[in-house]
C-alpha cells in the first residue's frame, strides 16, 4: 500500500507556482475544491489558466480567484452566473475558451488515460471548430480536440481512504474523476478520510493511482446556487 | 390564443414515448417533466451526471451534492443513477439518449441552431448544448416564435454564432409546431385559435403549408 495522505491544504498545494495550468472540479458549485480553492486564494499566485466546467459566483468557488485577478485564462463550459466573469471577458482583461462541456470532460479524460487528442462530433461547424483538423467518418464530420495538459487537478470527493481511493456523493460527482490523474499532481480534498480497508473496494469511483496527495477537508459550506423545492401536499 | 411557456411544454410532453430516455434542457424544456403521462417508462437525464431525475425536493430536504444541469436541487427517483462528466456526455454522443428538448435563440429552414452567444453583449457559453445537438437525433426545440422585439426566430439563416448544424427535427413554439425537413419549416399543427397566416407572419425561413393544418390537441 501506497500512503497519500498530507497533513492540510498548505501541504497538499506545496509546489505551485505563478503561471501554472489548474484544473479544479465540480459543476456550478456542487463538488468543488473548496479548501484548496481558498488555499490558492490565500497563497495570491497569479497568472493562472484554469480549466473548469464554471467559473463560481462572484464571491465563491472560482469566483473568488477571479475576483482577485489571479486567473489569466478560463477554460470553461458555462459562465453565466458569474458578472465578474462576464464582465472581465467583455473587456477583454480575462482570456477565455469557452468549450462544450462533453469536449471538455473528454479532453481531460485523454489526458488522465493517455489519449493525444480525441474527435468529437461537438461543435463541427461552429466558431468552436474554427482552426481545429476536422474529419469524416461515416459519412459524418469530427472535430479533433487535444488532451489537456496541466500542473495540477484539484478535486473533491465524498469519502477517501489513505491510499488516495475515492468515493463520490450524488452529482458532486461530474468533472472530478475526469481530472484524477489528468495533471501532473493530483490533489483530492475529501469530507471523510478513512483508514485503507474501510472503503469496500467494490464500491471505489476512482482508484488511488490516479492520486497523488489526499487530504481531510474541512468546513465545507456546500453552498446551494438554486434551491428549489415543493410543498407537501 | 398563442401558448404560454406551460402550454408548450405540455405539448411538447406528448413527444415523449413509452421506453424513453430524455434530456431536458434549461428553461421551457424544464417544464416538460411536468406534463408527462405517467402511465409511461421515462427516464430524465441531467448531463451533470444523473439518470432518473425526480422532482424538486421537499422543503428542509435539499441536497447541495445533487442538482440539475441548471443548478436546482432536484430528487433521484428509484432505479436513479450517478455518474462523472465523461459517461454522461458518453452516453450522449453514443446516442443512447432517445430525445433531447432545448431552447434557441434561432432556428435555421435547414435546421441549424444558435443558442449560446450574442457577439459582444452575452457570452454565457455552450454548456452541453453543442453536444447534444451534435449527437442526438431527435432534438425538439421549445422556444416563442418571435423575440421580445417581435422578429422571428425561424430564420432562413442563423444570424447568431452557431451551436449546431443541420440538426434540429421538430420545433414547438407558442404559436406551431414545426417539422424541419430538406424544404424548409413545415407546418404541421397550430395552437388552438391561431390562424396559418399569423405563423406564416411570424416566420421568416421558408414555411411549407400542406391541405388544412389541424389544431394542437393538449
Amino acid at each position: 500500500m501506497i500512503i497519500k495522505t498530507v497533513d492540510n491544504v498548505q501541504e497538499a498545494v506545496k509546489g505551485v507556482k505563478d503561471g501554472m495550468t489548474f484544473m479544479l472540479g465540480g459543476f456550478g458549485l456542487c463538488g468543488i475544491p473548496e479548501n484548496a480553492i481558498s488555499e490558492l486564494v490565500r497563497l495570491n499566485v497569479k497568472n493562472l489558466t484554469c480549466i473548469s466546467n464554471n467559473a463560481g459566483v462572484d464571491d465563491f468557488g472560482l469566483g473568488q480567484l477571479l475576483h482577485k485577478k489571479q486567473i489569466d485564462k478560463m477554460v470553461s463550459s458555462y459562465v453565466g452566473e458569474n458578472a465578474i466573469f462576464e464582465k472581465q471577458m467583455l473587456s477583454g482583461e480575462l482570456d477565455v475558451e469557452l468549450i462544450p462541456q462533453g469536449t471538455l470532460a473528454a479532453r481531460c479524460q485523454a489526458a488522465q488515460q493517455g489519449f493525444p487528442a480525441i474527435y468529437t462530433p461537438a461543435g463541427f461547424g461552429t466558431e468552436v471548430a474554427e482552426g481545429k483538423e476536422t474529419r469524416e467518418f461515416d459519412g459524418k464530420m469530427y472535430v479533433l480536440e487535444k488532451a489537456f495538459k496541466a500542473d495540477f487537478a484539484f478535486i473533491k470527493a465524498w469519502k477517501g481512504d489513505k491510499a488516495g481511493n475515492l468515493v463520490f456523493k450524488g452529482t458532486a460527482r461530474n468533472f472530478n474523476p475526469v481530472m484524477c490523474g489528468s495533471a501532473t499532481i493530483t490533489v483530492a480534498e475529501v469530507e471523510e478520510l478513512v483508514e485503507p480497508g474501510e472503503l469496500d473496494p467494490n464500491h471505489i469511483h476512482i482508484p488511488g493511482i490516479l492520486v497523488q496527495r489526499i487530504f481531510q477537508g474541512k468546513d465545507y459550506e456546500k453552498r446551494i446556487e438554486q434551491r428549489t423545492v415543493r410543498q407537501k401536499a | 390564443m398563442a401558448l404560454d411557456k406551460n402550454g408548450i411544454a405540455q405539448r411538447i410532453a406528448k413527444e415523449v414515448k413509452d421506453g424513453y430516455y430524455v434530456n431536458l434542457g434549461i428553461g421551457i424544456p424544464t417544464l416538460v417533466a411536468n406534463f408527462v403521462r405517467d402511465d409511461i417508462q421515462v427516464e430524465f437525464q441531467s448531463e451533470n451526471g444523473i439518470l432518473g431525475m425526480g422532482p424538486f425536493p421537499f422543503e428542509g430536504e435539499e441536497d447541495a451534492d445533487l442538482i440539475n444541469a441548471g443548478k436546482q436541487t432536484i430528487t433521484a427517483l428509484p432505479g436513479a443513477s450517478f455518474f462523472d462528466s465523461a459517461m454522461s456526455f458518453g452516453m450522449i454522443r453514443g446516442q443512447h439518449v432517445d430525445l433531447t428538448i432545448l431552447g434557441a435563440m434561432e432556428v435555421a429552414e435547414n435546421g441549424d441552431i444558435a443558442n449560446w452567444k450574442i457577439p459582444g453583449k452575452m457570452v454565457k457559453g455552450m454548456g452541453g448544448a453543442m453536444d447534444l445537438v451534435a449527437s442526438a437525433e431527435n432534438i425538439i426545440v421549445a422556444m416563442m416564435h418571435t423575440n421580445k422585439a417581435g422578429e422571428s426566430k425561424l430564420l432562413k439563416e442563423c444570424s447568431l454564432p452557431l451551436t449546431g448544424v443541420g440538426c434540429v427535427t421538430k420545433i414547438v413554439t407558442n404559436l406551431a409546431v414545426i417539422e424541419v425537413t430538406a424544404d424548409g419549416f413545415k407546418l404541421l399543427e397550430r395552437a388552438p385559435g391561431v390562424s396559418v397566416d399569423e405563423i406564416k407572419n411570424a416566420t421568416e425561413g421558408k414555411l411549407i403549408v400542406e391541405g388544412d393544418i389541424p389544431e394542437m390537441k393538449l
